[in-house]
C-alpha cells in the first residue's frame, strides 16, 4: 500500500486528484437531484481540468516566468550541481550530447507560462457557463417554483398532457 | 485590403453585435438592419477569402502579425474546406436571420436586441471554429457558440425551452471540458497548439505520435465533440432543446452548430492527427461506422414516433449525424466517404434550414405543431409547400436535390470500404424518410380528417385519432415575404447545390487530397 503510494501515486499526486476531482464532478452531475448541485459538481469538474493544466506548467525548482527572476534561480541551482536540479520525471536521454548544464539553459528556470495563461481564458469561460447556468436555474425557479429535477420533470410532463 | 478579409469575417458580426448592445436596447427597429448589414459583410468577406482558398489554396492570417510558433499567437487559416463551410455558414445565417424580422409574440419583442446580440455572437463562435488554426482557441469559440446557444434556446417564452437549455448547458460544457482536456494532453505531448505544428510534430516524431498519451488525447477530443454534435448514445440534449426553443433560433442552431460540430471531428481526423494516424489504429475504423450505423436506425426509427413536426426533425438529425460521422470514419481512409461526409455538411445545413423554416412558419403563422394538424395545407400555403417537398425530397434523397448527391457518395464509400452495413443502414434510413414524408404529403394534400363542414377524403383508412384541430377553418393565406423570401432561398439553394455538385466536390477533394502511400501502406 505505501508502496504503490510512494511509486504510483506521489510522483503524479496532482494527476491523481485531477482524475478524483473529476469524478467527483462528474458523479455529481449525473447521480444528484438538485440543479444548483448539478451546476456544483459541473465547477467542480471545470476546476479538476483547471488543476491538470497547471500541473503541466510545473517544472522542479524553477521560478516565475519573469526575466529579472533568473538571477534567483541561477544561484539557488549553481551550488546543488546540475544533475541535482534536474526533474526526477524528465531524465535527459544521453548526458555526453547535452550542450550545457540544466542550469544555464533559461528555458529550465522557469515554470512554463503557456498552459497557466491557457487557463486564464479557460476560467473566465467557466465563469461565464456558470453565469448562464445561474441564470437559467433562477427562471427555472419563477416557472416551476422548485429545483429539484423529478418534481421539475413531473410538472414539465402535466404542461405536456395540458397542451 | 483583399487579405484582411479572414479577419472581417470574425470583426464584422462581433462588432454588430457591439452596436447592438450599445445602442439596440433603446432604438429596437435599428437591431434587424445592423444584424443584417453586418452578416452581410461576413457573408462577402466569405466569399472573397474563399475564393482566393479556391484559386491559390490555403493561406494563414496571423492576427496581429504574431507569426506561429512562436507564443500563443492567433492564426486564422483558410483552404478550400472551411471556405466553403464559411460561405455556407454565412448564407445560413443571413436567411434565418431574414426569417426573425417579425417577432413571434408581444412577449418577444421586448427581447429583440437581446436575441439580436445573441445571434450575431454565434455567427462569430461559428465562423471562428470554422477558420481558427489553433487547438485552444478552438475550444474557446466552441464555448463562445455553446453559450450564445444556450441563450437563444432558453430566450423563447415557452415554459419548457428553460429546462431544455439547462440540460444543454451541462451537456454541453461537460463535452466542451472533455475537449479541453485532450487538447491538454495533446500539448504535453507536442508541446504546441497550433493545428498545423502539432501535425507536423506527429508525422515526424513516431515517439511522439505512438504514445498513449497521443491516443488518450485523441479519444478525449473525440468524445468531447460526439457529445456537441450529439452523435447517438450522446444526443440526449438535442430534441428538447430544438423543439422548444423558439423558431427564429431553431432555424439558425438546427442547421449550424452540430454540422459545425462534424467539421470539427473532420478537421481533427485530417488536420491535427491526420488521417494516417487516424487509421493507423486496426478496428476504430469498425468500432465508429456500427455506432453511426446505430446512430442511423435510432434515430431514423425515432422519427417515425414522433407526432410534433419540429421533434421528428430533431430525431432525423441525429440520423443525419450518423450518416456523416459514419461518412468519415469509412475504411481505409476513404476518399469517398470523406468527400461525401464534408459535402452532406453543406446539404444538410441546407436541408435542415428549409426544413425548420417550413415548421417555424406553420408554427408561426398557423400555430400549427402537430404532424396531423397540417390536414389540407398545401392548398391554404402553396409557395410554403413548395419550400417543404423540396426540403423532404432532399432530405429522402431524390436526384437533382443535394440530397441525393451526397447520399450518392456516401453510398459509393461504404461499398468501397467493404462497410456493408453502413450502406444498408443509409438505405433504410432513406426509406424510413421516404415513409415520414409522404405520410405529411398525403396528410396536406388531402387531408386526414373530415373537416368540421364538409367531409371529403375520408375513405383513408388510417390509425390517427387526434383531437379537433382548431385550423381547419383558418382561410388561404400564405406566410409573409420575411418568412418566404428565405425558404424558397433555402430551397433553391437545395437545388443549386445539388446541381453543382461536380464543382464543390472538386473544391472538397483538393483538400482531401490523401497521399497514396497512406492507402498503400494500411492494403
Amino acid at each position: 500500500m505505501v508502496e504503490f503510494f510512494l511509486n504510483t501515486v506521489k510522483p503524479h499526486f496532482n494527476f491523481w486528484v485531477y482524475v478524483i476531482l473529476m469524478m467527483v464532478g462528474l458523479w455529481s452531475l449525473i447521480a444528484k437531484n438538485n440543479l444548483i448541485k448539478k451546476m456544483m459538481g459541473l465547477a467542480i469538474f471545470q476546476t479538476a481540468i483547471i488543476l491538470f493544466y497547471v500541473s503541466l506548467g510545473v517544472k522542479d525548482g524553477a521560478t516565475i516566468p519573469v526575466l529579472e527572476h533568473y538571477g534567483d534561480y541561477a544561484e539557488k541551482a549553481e551550488p546543488a550541481g546540475p544533475d541535482a536540479s534536474k526533474p526526477a520525471s524528465k531524465p535527459a536521454p544521453n548526458p555526453a550530447s547535452m550542450p550545457a548544464p540544466a542550469a544555464s539553459n533559461p528555458a529550465d528556470a522557469f515554470a512554463n507560462p503557456v498552459p497557466h495563461v491557457l487557463m486564464l481564458t479557460a476560467i473566465v469561460v467557466g465563469v461565464a457557463t456558470l453565469g448562464v447556468a445561474l441564470a437559467l436555474c433562477e427562471m427555472i425557479f419563477k416557472e416551476f417554483d422548485t429545483l429539484e429535477e423529478d418534481e421539475l420533470l413531473r410538472k414539465i410532463k402535466a404542461l405536456h398532457d395540458d397542451a | 485590403m483583399l487579405e484582411q478579409l479572414p479577419a472581417v469575417i470574425l470583426l464584422a458580426p462581433l462588432f454588430g453585435a457591439l452596436l447592438i448592445s450599445l445602442f439596440g436596447l433603446r432604438e429596437r427597429r435599428a437591431c434587424f438592419p445592423v444584424a443584417f448589414a453586418s452578416l452581410l459583410i461576413a457573408l462577402a468577406s466569405a466569399i472573397g477569402a474563399g475564393t482566393r482558398a479556391f484559386t491559390g489554396g490555403a493561406y494563414d492570417y496571423f492576427i496581429g502579425g504574431w507569426e506561429e510558433p512562436l507564443g500563443i499567437g492567433i492564426v486564422l487559416r483558410v483552404d478550400s474546406l472551411n471556405g466553403l463551410l464559411l460561405i455556407a455558414i454565412a448564407v445560413v445565417a443571413v436567411l434565418a436571420l431574414i426569417f426573425t424580422i417579425r417577432p413571434s409574440s408581444e412577449k418577444d419583442e421586448g427581447k429583440t436586441a437581446y436575441f439580436y446580440i445573441l445571434f450575431l455572437l454565434l455567427c462569430v463562435g461559428l465562423f471562428g471554429i470554422t477558420i481558427t488554426g489553433d487547438a485552444f482557441n478552438l475550444f474557446v469559440l466552441i464555448e463562445v457558440s455553446a453559450l450564445t446557444s444556450y441563450g437563444l434556446v432558453a430566450i423563447g417564452s415557452s415554459r419548457r425551452c428553460k429546462m431544455a437549455a439547462f440540460h444543454y448547458l451541462l451537456m454541453g460544457t461537460v463535452g466542451a471540458s472533455f475537449y479541453l482536456l485532450g487538447v491538454g494532453y495533446l500539448y504535453l505531448k507536442t508541446g504546441s497548439l497550433n493545428i498545423q505544428d502539432i501535425n507536423t510534430i506527429l508525422a515526424t516524431n513516431a515517439v511522439v505520435s505512438e504514445s498513449p498519451g497521443v491516443t488518450t488525447a485523441f479519444i478525449l477530443i473525440l468524445v468531447g465533440i460526439w457529445i456537441k454534435m450529439a452523435f447517438f448514445p450522446l444526443y440526449g440534449w438535442l430534441p428538447n432543446a430544438y423543439s422548444y426553443c423558439p423558431s427564429g433560433s431553431a432555424c439558425l442552431l438546427a442547421p449550424l452548430m452540430t454540422k459545425v460540430s462534424v467539421y470539427v471531428m473532420i478537421r481533427v481526423m485530417l488536420s491535427i492527427f491526420g488521417l494516417e494516424w487516424v487509421f493507423g489504429h486496426p478496428g476504430w475504423s469498425d468500432l465508429v461506422v456500427w455506432l453511426a450505423v446505430i446512430a442511423i436506425l435510432a434515430g431514423s426509427i425515432m422519427a417515425l414516433a414522433q407526432r410534433e413536426i419540429k421533434r421528428m426533425l430533431c430525431y432525423l438529425i441525429v440520423a443525419e449525424i450518423g450518416y456523416m460521422v459514419g461518412g468519415a470514419w469509412l475504411n481505409d481512409p476513404n476518399l469517398w466517404g470523406l468527400t461525401g461526409a464534408f459535402y452532406h455538411i453543406l446539404a444538410d445545413a441546407m436541408m435542415t434550414l428549409c426544413l425548420f423554416l417550413t415548421a417555424g412558419i406553420f408554427f408561426k403563422y398557423r400555430g400549427i405543431s402537430e404532424i396531423a394538424d397540417l390536414d389540407g395545407i398545401f392548398k391554404k400555403m402553396p409557395l410554403t409547400s413548395i419550400g417543404f417537398v423540396i426540403g423532404a425530397l432532399a432530405m429522402i434523397g431524390v436526384p437533382p436535390t443535394c440530397g441525393f448527391f451526397s447520399k450518392f457518395y456516401l453510398i459509393r464509400g461504404g461499398i468501397e470500404g467493404g462497410q456493408w452495413e453502413y450502406v444498408a443502414a443509409l438505405l433504410i434510413s432513406s426509406l424510413v424518410n421516404a415513409v415520414l414524408f409522404f405520410r405529411i404529403f398525403e396528410i396536406a394534400y388531402f387531408g386526414k380528417k373530415p373537416a368540421e363542414g364538409h367531409d371529403h377524403e375520408h375513405n383513408h383508412e388510417h390509425e390517427h385519432e387526434h383531437e379537433a384541430p382548431a385550423q381547419t377553418v383558418l382561410p388561404a393565406r400564405e406566410a409573409p415575404l420575411s418568412a418566404l423570401i428565405p425558404l424558397l432561398a433555402a430551397a433553391a439553394l437545395i437545388l443549386l447545390v445539388g446541381i453543382f455538385n461536380g464543382q464543390i466536390v472538386e473544391l472538397i477533394r483538393v483538400a482531401f487530397e490523401i497521399p497514396s502511400t497512406v492507402v498503400s501502406n494500411l492494403r
